[in-house]
């Protein structure tokens, strides 16, 4: 019976592990799907025939096309400077012993248990209160805002545990601070600035309601799909979306699998 | 790891000084202008005077209390089902997963490559008034048949839940993972019964990630407005609509503004609460873990 019992619970929770898991992919496989869909009318929500004409013409809706290049810049802009902010500060946390410490940790972790909505809404009233023309600046203020702290926590936590022997080694060897800083402690740090950086990009490009509040006339990929989902969606939408997904899932794979073979390489070197 | 004190004492204030100026001119000052845009009157033809008027914080509150009421409802409703949803899964992953555990992770993460708003459209479609689960269950007879899934309570929240649930999972996932085997397998030669130890060990050693979890689920939850607009109607908005609308639609910007601080205020006395009903031992744990 027992037995029985602990089977039972057993499959039951890799069943609803694989629910779970479906609730979480379903949506995906959906956009997907509609982006080969001919819609019927304005909106692309109902499933008519199969075509590859959205793929084809991925570029057509020109005002879409924009709006995704205007938050490619943005998020290019906004990742960089959010990504060296935020690497000086984590470093500043991680290896110093000063006064404010607690605090400054507390500041930063701030933002992060603010709503976006009172972050976009907050920076607008000082827009307003200095009449401030809203656009593409007053965006990139606002994404780096937000990602500065995504970027500390990032960074931070794989700043701990990094060998100092290394910088020490490289010291005892002549080399002055900032070599030993550009040849050493960059390049054993530059996984954990990648992370940082890539999560800044992947913040930036999907913002709608802190950018919703700053923009001005300005149009990001977001704030188009807004527009449109009260007009009509084209399915250029899903074929834009399903880009940047398989373009980073290729990513994903790419480095995994390199992971993969260095540590193989290593472990052969090794015996 | 051991910190040094450096000897010149201020490096590391340069290092922090460029990102703490940026949060300092664009995060926290702006909180400030915010409370000033509060307590003005006036309208955009004949503009704004500070009178310092207070008042705007009871008569919003009143005003809008349905749409504030809502949106801790909602959010407090979505957290629960997304712990529901979120701890069985990360228990899977982390103690059934194997060698899968990392491609298991990344499905989990998976919605994250596509836009936030791509993704709360992709659930219009599958609400649908003759979308498939409208029709399955008109069938079954769970819904009548002019019942409809999308523009009601339902689909707002399941939107919310579905969009911060891996929030939920990763967190918990991490602490987890760090659960030694052999305090397991201590607790199954102690207790028994599986049940127990899930009870006695897994679940207070997940603590950490449990609280990160729920507070990053709930407060963005909370804030949130693009659900409630996309997947429902006026009757389902939220503060956040409100908000966004008050600013960007009308510029009644007092009462914009004063929301947002009810809404920040109201978060931030949840949480100092949440922290003491739940030890701030965990609220800090992570941090601590973090630390070794």
């Amino acid at each position: 019976m027992v037995a029985t019992g602990r089977r039972l619970l057993h499959h039951s929770l890799s069943a609803y592990a694989v629910l779970a898991l479906g609730y979480l992919l379903a949506p995906i496989a959906i956009i997907l799907l509609f982006s080969f869909n001919d819609p019927a009318g304005r909106f692309n929500f109902e499933w008519k025939s199969f075509t590859l004409d959205n793929w084809a013409n991925a570029f057509e809706v020109s005002d879409l096309t924009d709006a995704f290049v205007t938050s490619l810049e943005v998020a290019v802009v906004a990742t960089v400077i959010s990504t060296i902010l935020g690497t000086l500060m984590a470093l500043a946390l991680v290896r110093y012993e000063f006064r404010g410490r607690p605090p400054v940790n507390f500041f930063i972790f701030l933002p992060l248990a603010t709503p976006e909505v009172v972050l976009g809404a907050a920076l607008l009233s000082v827009f307003l209160s200095f009449s401030a023309a809203t656009g593409f600046v007053t965006i990139v203020i606002a994404h780096v805002m937000f990602c500065v702290s995504f970027v500390v926590v990032t960074v931070r936590s794989r700043l701990i545990g990094f060998d100092r022997s290394l910088e020490e080694a490289a010291q005892d060897l002549g080399a002055t601070g900032p070599q030993t800083f550009l040849r050493v402690t960059l390049p054993l740090i530059m996984p954990g600035v990648l992370a940082g950086g890539l999560l800044a990009f992947a913040l930036s490009i999907d913002d709608y309601v802190i950018t919703s509040f700053n923009s001005g006339s300005t149009v990001t990929y977001p704030l188009w799909i807004f527009g449109a989902s009260q007009r009509g969606v084209p399915p250029q939408v899903n074929v834009l979306a399903a880009m940047i997904f398989l373009f980073t899932v290729a990513i994903m794979v790419f480095t995994v699998w390199q992971q993969r073979r260095a540590e193989k390489l290593a472990g052969a070197l090794a015996e | 790891m051991r910190r040094l004190r450096d000897r010149r004492g201020l490096l590391p204030y340069a290092l922090l000084a460029p990102g703490l100026l940026w949060l300092i001119i664009f995060f926290l000052i702006p909180l400030g202008y915010m409370l000033d845009v509060a307590l003005q009157v006036g309208d955009l033809e004949t503009g704004f005077e500070r009178t310092f008027n207070l008042w705007v914080f009871p008569d919003s509150i009143s005003q809008y209390s349905d749409q504030l009421l809502r949106s801790f409802l909602y959010a407090g409703i979505a957290t629960v089902i997304a712990l529901v949803v979120g701890f069985p899964l990360a228990y899977f992953i982390a103690f059934r997963g194997g060698r899968w555990r990392n491609a298991l992770l990344l499905l989990v993460i998976l919605p994250f490559f596509i836009t936030y708003l791509v993704r709360t459209l992709s659930w219009q479609t599958i609400l649908a008034d003759d979308g498939l689960i409208v029709d399955s269950l008109k069938t079954v007879g769970i819904l009548g048949d002019d019942g409809r899934l999308l523009a009601t309570t339902s689909a707002v929240v399941a939107g919310i839940t579905y969009n911060f649930l891996p929030f939920m999972v990763l967190p918990i996932y991490a602490s987890l993972e760090q659960i030694d085997r052999r305090v397991l397998e201590a607790g199954s030669d102690l207790y028994g019964r599986r049940r127990d130890v899930v009870a006695r060990v897994v679940v207070p050693m997940s603590m950490p990630g449990l609280v990160a979890g729920v507070l990053l689920t709930f407060i963005p939850a909370a804030g949130d407005f693009i659900n409630a607009e996309l997947l429902g109607t006026p009757r389902q908005f939220m503060i956040g609509n409100v908000i966004q609308s008050r600013f960007l639609e009308v510029s009644d910007y007092p009462t914009a503004a004063a929301l947002s601080f009810i809404l920040m205020a109201v978060i931030l006395v949840m949480v100092a609460a949440y922290a003491r009903m739940v030890g701030t031992e965990a609220l800090t744990g992570v941090e601590r873990q973090a630390r070794h």
